[in-house]
């Protein structure tokens, strides 16, 4: 078992290898192999690395460059040197945005970690229908972004909507659960952990099943009950998984769900929905303000590397010793 | 977990078979049904959103708000309407044409790349698998920005162009693709060579026909994605044209605010090709989903 970083820094498996001693009798010949794998397999990545050095690597060093920049419109580009840093510290919106964005954090790493750990340990036994339980929890995963505001917009709307009648009927009155600035992130939250909890049972499920099935047979024989079985077995062996799943799901609650807030709240009401990623969206799309927008994006880059390390510190490079 | 205490129970089920296996038995039926209950009701309230969005789409406008389930009269006028009002059949063939084409292109050049990553030797191949794979913590949104400087730079903005090629080149298909072909055993591959064949024609007549069914799931993935996207195409068109079917519903609901009924058989329109790829591909989906990153 390891994650994706840890396969990273494997040594690839060399398939040619013996091939090249076996094909040239002499010196000349074997060089002149190694030339043409090496002219091809140059040609053979051509086209992405063109496009990534495109579309990704300069964006990526330009959104640094441009954190010391103050961009007009479309036209001028001024070195304003540490300026747009030094306005971050002392701009009160972006400081209540990154409160926020912590709040956010700590409430949605383990919200989506426990549901979908949680779902995970549900669906991973066999029992009717499972299957298509399996499925239908990864449904709301599959449409897009615009279709959950939409239906959510429309079940939360005040007053007359869905979820208001239903509360109704059982003699409560719905907060306006959009528009009041104390429910709009919880809110938020709560969509977001719904369509996004299937993904992260599809990811723990297949950690679970990696554990080999004797392990729990024994526990079992020996009349483990099912907290010691989860504690002694489970949790150690899915150690890599939970690892991939803290490091991808910080990354995504901290730059995804964009898409959301810009339909569902616009950051608002209040502000209360604008988390820094939105921050970041607005100072560049709404005012225009391309090199502030590009110095807190970039500050956000910093602050995920430096997650990521840690987690990698943490965790020795994402590699864990099995306990049996 | 102490080992004697393990001997003991081990030899039981042999001693008295009968009554503990039937006991074992009725209690794990008991697991089972418990088990479909409390699974089955959380996912019927987890896709309840989902069904209401459709069956609401089949409502008339007085009935679009009442907490009933299925429509009393049903029909069909809320997607007359949506068709008739704005032009979808063209933001439909918008995100057609751009989610095809990202999907095979993409497939295309990422498993060239991978191929070369995994089965070829040549000097800074670990140097530039690291650097493809790094690009995979920083996301989209964080570089949404510098992204649209760079394309107005290039002239790309407003233009199928400005909305395909940005969304091809990522680091997710490289990086699952490469850990597929380094599975792959080299004696397939030494016969090619034997033959005297040149790299391509490895790559084309070896590689990619064994890569059907990694090609399958990672299209289905492609294609979702780029079918529900929507910040790239807000911020990379302003021409109503190239709107995508994603920015045709918001832009739809502006115009309807209030008629939910259309705006609810827009949105379905937008959602069914996704939850038909999804159902016919669901375990092609799935197998790709959980192997992602974990192998």
């Amino acid at each position: 078992m390891s994650t994706p970083t840890t396969s990273a820094t494997e040594p690839a498996s060399r398939p040619g290898a013996p091939r090249a001693t076996d094909a040239g009798p002499t010196g000349g010949a074997r060089s002149a192999r190694a030339r043409r794998e090496r002219r091809a397999a140059y040609l053979f990545m051509a086209p992405n690395l063109i496009g990534l050095t495109i579309f990704v690597a300069i964006p990526m060093l330009l959104s640094i460059v441009l954190a010391f920049f103050r961009v007009d419109g479309f036209g001028g580009y001024d070195f304003v040197g540490f300026a747009n840093f030094e306005r971050m510290f002392a701009d009160p919106y972006f400081l209540s945005s990154l409160g926020r964005t912590l709040l956010y954090l700590l409430v949605m790493v383990p919200g989506l970690f426990l549901s979908g750990l949680g779902l995970a340990l549900l669906v991973r036994n066999k029992f009717p229908l499972v299957g298509l339980f399996r499925t239908a929890l990864f449904a709301p995963n599959v449409v897009s972004l615009v279709v959950v505001a939409l239906i959510w917009q429309f079940l939360l709307t005040d007053d007359v909507g869905f979820i208001a009648r239903l509360l109704d009927r059982v003699g409560l009155t719905a907060p306006s659960w959009l528009g009041d600035p104390a429910f709009a992130l919880p809110t938020v939250m709560v969509i977001t952990i719904w369509f996004s909890m299937g993904y992260y049972m599809l990811i723990f499920l297949a950690g679970l099943q990696d554990i080999p099935r004797e392990y729990y047979e024994v526990a079992s024989i020996d009349g483990a009950g099912p907290w010691t079985t989860f504690r002694n077995i489970t949790w150690p062996l899915l150690k890599p998984t939970s690892f991939f799943i803290l490091l991808t799901s910080t990354i995504a609650v901290m730059t995804g769900g964009l898409d959301l807030l810009v339909i569902l709240t616009g950051g608002g009401p209040a502000n209360s929905t604008t988390l820094v990623i939105y921050y970041v969206y607005q100072q560049a799309f709404v005012y225009g303000e391309f090199g502030y927008a590009a110095a807190i994006g970039s500050f956000l880059v910093v602050i995920l590397l430096a997650w990521s390390a840690l987690l990698f510190a943490l965790t020795k490079g994402g590699r864990f010793t099995h306990a049996q | 977990m102490p080992s004697d205490t393990a001997a003991i129970p081990r030899q039981a089920p042999s001693a008295t078979p009968a009554p503990s296996a039937r006991r074992r038995r009725s209690w794990r039926r008991r697991k089972a049904s418990t088990l479909l209950v409390v699974v089955g009701v959380i996912t019927i309230l987890t896709v309840f959103p989902l069904v209401w969005m459709v069956t609401s789409s089949f409502k008339g406008a007085d009935e679009v708000l009442s907490t009933d389930l299925l429509p009393s009269a049903p029909t069909v006028d809320n997607f007359e309407y949506v068709f008739s009002a704005a032009p979808f059949g063209r933001y439909l063939l918008n995100s057609f044409i751009v989610s095809v084409t990202v999907t095979v292109v993409a497939l295309f050049f990422h498993s060239m790349a991978a191929y070369a990553l995994a089965r070829l030797r040549f000097p800074g191949r670990d140097a530039i698998f690291m650097g493809i794979f790094s690009t995979l913590l920083v996301t989209a949104p964080v570089v949404l920005v510098p992204l649209f400087l760079v394309v107005h730079r290039l002239g790309l903005l407003n233009s199928y162009a400005g909305l395909i090629l940005p969304a091809i080149f990522s680091a997710f298909g490289i990086f699952l693709l490469r850990q597929f072909y380094l599975a792959i055993p080299a004696e397939l591959e030494e016969a090619a060579v034997l033959d005297g064949c040149g790299y391509w024609r490895i790559y084309w007549s070896i590689i990619v026909p064994l890569s059907r069914s990694i090609f399958a799931a990672l299209a289905v993935l492609f294609f979702l994605a780029n079918w529900n996207a929507f910040l790239w195409p807000l911020v990379a068109t302003t021409d109503t044209d190239l709107q995508v079917v994603q920015l045709g519903i918001v832009s739809f609901q502006d115009q309807n605010t209030t008629d939910w009924q259309y705006v609810l058989a827009a949105a379905t329109v937008a959602a069914v090709p996704t939850l038909l790829a999804f159902a016919i591909f669901q375990r092609r989906i799935v197998e790709s989903i959980k192997t992602s990153g974990l192998k």
